[in-house]
C-alpha cells in the first residue's frame, strides 16, 4: 500500500473524535514553555465543548514532565518515553503521533508554531488525513457550526487576517499556534490527572532520518524571548554605533536587545535579535522601541507586549499610535536622559 | 542526480488590495514573481547540480494559474533545466493538504515519465500563505524523510536515478543548529541563510524563452477531483479581514528630552516595570 493509499483510507468520521489535545514540545531534552501557552488556550476550547484537555509528550526521559503538564491543566497526558527518542526527527516522531491519533481519535490538536512544530505538524496532518491551520493567533469554538474550531491567523505578511475552518469533517482539526500569542497556564501544584504510558516499539519505526549532533548557540546576551524587558532598535538607530546607546540602557535595565528587520538587514545587528514576522515573536512586560516606525510585520512580533514605549521623531508612525507611552523626540537625546534619570533616583524595590 | 524545486508565483508586493465584497485578496493586476523564499531553493538545487556534475539536472514545478508559467521560465533563467506546470481551474482554492497532494502527483509523474527524483527542495514558506507546510506535507505523501529550516547542505552522496544515497543538512533551531542525516530520496525546505541567489544569466534567459513546459491538469496527473482544489481541501478560509491595531496610548509630555525622560521613568516606575 502506498503512503497515498494509506492516507486516503483513513476514515472521516468526526462524530468519533473527542477531546482537545496539545503537543508538548521537548527541544534538546527540555520541555518548551510553549506547552503551557497551548494549555492556556486549549482549556478555553475544551470547556465549552465539555471535552477533556489532554497533552502528548514524546522524547527520552520525558515522563518527568507529565506532572508539570497536569499542574497546568492537562487532565490526561500521553507519554511516549524511549531512549532512542532523545532528539526530534520528523519521520519517527510523526509516525508515533499519527499512530496515537488514529488510535485515540482526538477532536482538536494544538502544536506550537516553532521550528519543530511548523514542520512536524504539517507532516502529521497529511499522514492523519486532516486539515491544518498554521500560526494561529486567535482560537475559539464556533458553536453555531457544531463546535468547529475558528482558527484565525495573520497571512500575507500580517496585512490580512484569515479565519480558517476545517469544514469537511476531517479530524483532529489541527493548528499550530504562534509562540507568545497566549499567556502560559498558571501551575496549580498537586493537581490530579491520568498518565498514559504509550508503549514504544522501535522495530516499527522507519529511521531514514538521523540526528547526528546539536550545536548550541553560544551567546552571552539575554535572549529576547526570555526577557521581561526589551530595548529594540529600528532604522532610526542609524547604525551599529547607535545600537551601543541602546545596549547601554538595556544593560542598566537588565533588558535584552531587539531589532527591526531593516536594522538587521542593514547589518547593524545579528539576526537572532530580529523581532517580527520573519524574526521572532516576543511578549515582554516592557518593550521600548527606538526609531522603529512599526511596519505591520514588526507589530506582529511584539504587539502583545504588556507595555509599549515608543521613542520616535515622527509622531505619525504606526508604532507611536500603538504605544502605551509615545515619546516624541530624538532617541540619541532621550535614551541618555532616561539613563540619567534612572541614576538620579533609585528604583523602587 | 535529479533535484526538483517546488516554486510558487506570488504577489510581488506587500501592499495587498482586499476585495471589499468578498474579503479576499485581489490578485488581478497585481505584480507577480517567484516567491522570494523559493529563489534560495532554486539556487541551492543549481549549486548541488554544479557540485555533483555528470548528468545531474534541476527541474522546477509549480501549481498555479496560466500566468505562473512566467515564474517557471524565470526559474530556468536562473539555472533550472526543465519545468512542469500543474494548471487547471480544478486546482483553485487548494489548501496545503490539497496543494501538497497535487505536487506529489506531479513529482510522481516526473519520476515515472522523465527522470526519477532524488531530492526535492522547497522554500521555507511563501510570502502570501506563510505556512511552511508544503515541504513536510509533500514528504508525507511520498513517504520520504524531510527536514525543514535547512541553512546548509553539508554533504550529499547520490547514487542518482532515485536509487538512494545520503544528505547531511544543518537545521536552524531557536537555540542552535541540529545536524541531521537523511537517506535519499528526501525533501528539504531551505531558509534564506543558505545562499545568495544568482541573477538570471543571458544563456539562462535564452533557454527560458525556448523551453517547452508541459501543462498538466487533474486528468493528466491521475488525480481524483475529490482530492484537488477547494473541493478537495479539508480547510476553507471562512473569512478574512484587516487586522485592527489598538490605539489610544498616552503621549509623554515635556519641553526637553530631560523632562520627557523624567515623566516616562515616573510612569514606568508607577507600573513597577523598572
Amino acid at each position: 500500500m502506498s503512503s497515498e493509499e494509506k492516507i486516503l483510507a483513513i476514515p472521516i468520521k468526526p462524530e468519533e473524535h473527542k477531546d482537545v489535545w496539545i503537543y508538548a514540545e521537548v527541544r534538546h531534552g527540555e520541555l518548551v514553555p510553549t506547552a503551557f501557552e497551548l494549555l492556556h488556550v486549549a482549556k478555553k476550547l475544551s470547556v465549552p465543548l465539555k471535552e477533556k484537555l489532554c497533552a502528548v509528550v514524546i522524547g527520552s526521559g520525558v515522563s518527568k514532565y507529565a506532572q508539570d503538564l497536569i499542574d497546568r491543566g492537562a487532565e490526561k497526558v500521553y507519554v511516549i518515553d524511549h531512549p532512542s527518542l532523545s532528539q526530534f526527527v520528523d519521520e519517527v516522531y510523526a509516525n508515533i503521533l499519527v499512530d496515537l491519533i488514529v488510535k485515540e481519535k482526538p477532536n482538536k490538536l494544538l502544536m506550537a508554531a516553532s521550528t519543530i512544530g511548523r514542520s512536524f505538524a504539517s507532516r502529521v496532518a497529511v499522514l492523519a488525513n486532516t486539515g491544518i491551520t498554521a500560526d494561529s493567533t486567535e482560537l475559539d469554538i464556533n458553536m453555531e457550526k457544531g463546535g468547529l474550531l475558528n482558527a484565525t491567523r495573520p497571512t500575507f505578511g500580517g496585512t490580512l487576517m484569515a479565519t480558517i475552518l476545517c469544514i469537511r469533517g476531517h479530524r483532529p482539526e489541527m493548528v499550530t499556534v504562534r509562540p507568545m500569542a497566549f499567556p502560559q497556564a498558571e501551575p496549580a501544584p498537586g493537581q490530579k490527572g491520568e498518565v498514559v504510558k504509550v508503549p514504544a516499539d522501535p522495530a516499527k519505526w522507519k529511521t531514514r532520518e538521523k540526528h547526528l549532533k546539536f550545536e548550541p548557540e553560544e551567546s552571552q546576551e539575554i535572549d529576547i524571548q526570555q526577557a521581561n524587558t526589551i530595548v529594540s532598535g529600528g532604522y532610526g538607530v542609524g547604525g551599529q554605533k547607535g545600537f551601543e546607546i541602546l545596549r547601554s540602557l538595556a544593560h542598566k535595565l537588565g533588558a535584552a536587545i531587539g531589532a527591526s528587520r531593516r536594522a538587521v538587514d542593514s547589518g547593524w545587528i545579528a539576526y537572532r535579535h530580529q523581532i517580527g514576522l520573519t524574526g521572532r515573536v516576543v511578549r515582554p512586560k516592557l518593550y521600548i522601541a527606538c526609531g522603529i516606525s512599526g511596519q505591520i510585520q514588526h507589530l506582529a512580533g511584539m504587539n502583545s507586549a504588556q507595555t509599549i514605549v515608543c521613542i520616535n521623531k515622527d509622531p505619525e508612525v504606526p508604532l507611536m499610535k500603538l504605544a502605551t507611552f509615545a515619546v516624541e523626540g530624538d532617541l540619541f537625546e532621550i535614551l541618555p536622559a532616561i539613563e540619567k534619570e534612572l541614576d538620579r533616583s533609585p528604583a523602587r524595590v | 542526480m535529479h533535484i526538483v524545486t517546488c516554486i510558487k508565483q506570488t504577489p510581488a508586493t506587500d501592499n495587498v488590495q482586499i476585495d471589499p465584497e468578498t474579503g479576499t485578496l485581489k490578485r488581478e493586476g497585481m505584480e507577480a514573481a517567484i516567491n522570494p523564499f523559493d529563489e534560495f531553493g532554486i539556487e541551492e538545487a543549481v549549486r548541488i547540480k554544479e557540485k555533483i556534475g555528470g548528468d545531474s539536472k534541476v527541474s522546477v514545478i509549480t501549481m498555479g494559474p496560466p500566468q505562473a508559467e512566467n515564474a517557471l521560465r524565470d526559474a530556468i533563467s536562473r539555472g533550472a533545466d526543465a519545468a512542469y506546470h500543474i494548471c487547471g481551474r480544478e486546482f483553485a482554492g487548494a489548501d496545503t493538504w490539497a496543494t501538497s497532494h497535487a505536487l506529489y502527483k506531479g513529482i510522481a509523474k516526473i519520476s515515472k515519465e522523465f527522470t526519477p527524483v532524488d531530492l526535492i527542495i522547497c522554500g521555507k514558506q511563501t510570502n502570501d500563505g506563510d505556512t511552511g507546510h508544503i515541504g513536510p506535507g509533500l514528504a508525507a505523501w511520498l513517504d520520504w524523510p524531510n527536514v525543514a529550516y535547512v541553512k546548509k547542505v553539508e554533504d550529499i552522496k547520490s547514487l542518482g536515478n532515485g536509487k538512494g544515497g545520503t544528505i547531511v543538512v544543518h537545521r536552524m533551531m531557536e537555540d542552535g543548529v541540529d545536524i541531521l542525516e537523511m537517506e535519499l530520496p528526501a525533501v528539504i525546505s531551505v531558509v534564506k541563510e543558505i545562499n545568495t541567489p544568482r541573477v538570471p544569466s543571458l544563456r539562462g534567459k535564452m533557454a527560458a524563452k525556448k523551453a517547452a513546459i508541459p501543462k498538466w491538469d487533474a486528468v493528466a496527473l491521475g488525480a481524483d477531483l475529490a482530492h484537488v482544489g477547494l473541493k478537495g481541501s479539508p480547510t476553507i478560509v471562512a473569512k478574512s479581514f484587516r487586522p485592527t491595531m489598538p490605539t489610544g496610548g498616552e503621549t509623554i509630555q515635556g519641553a526637553t528630552a530631560e523632562e520627557k525622560a523624567r515623566n516616562l521613568v515616573a510612569k514606568l516606575r508607577q507600573l513597577n516595570l523598572i
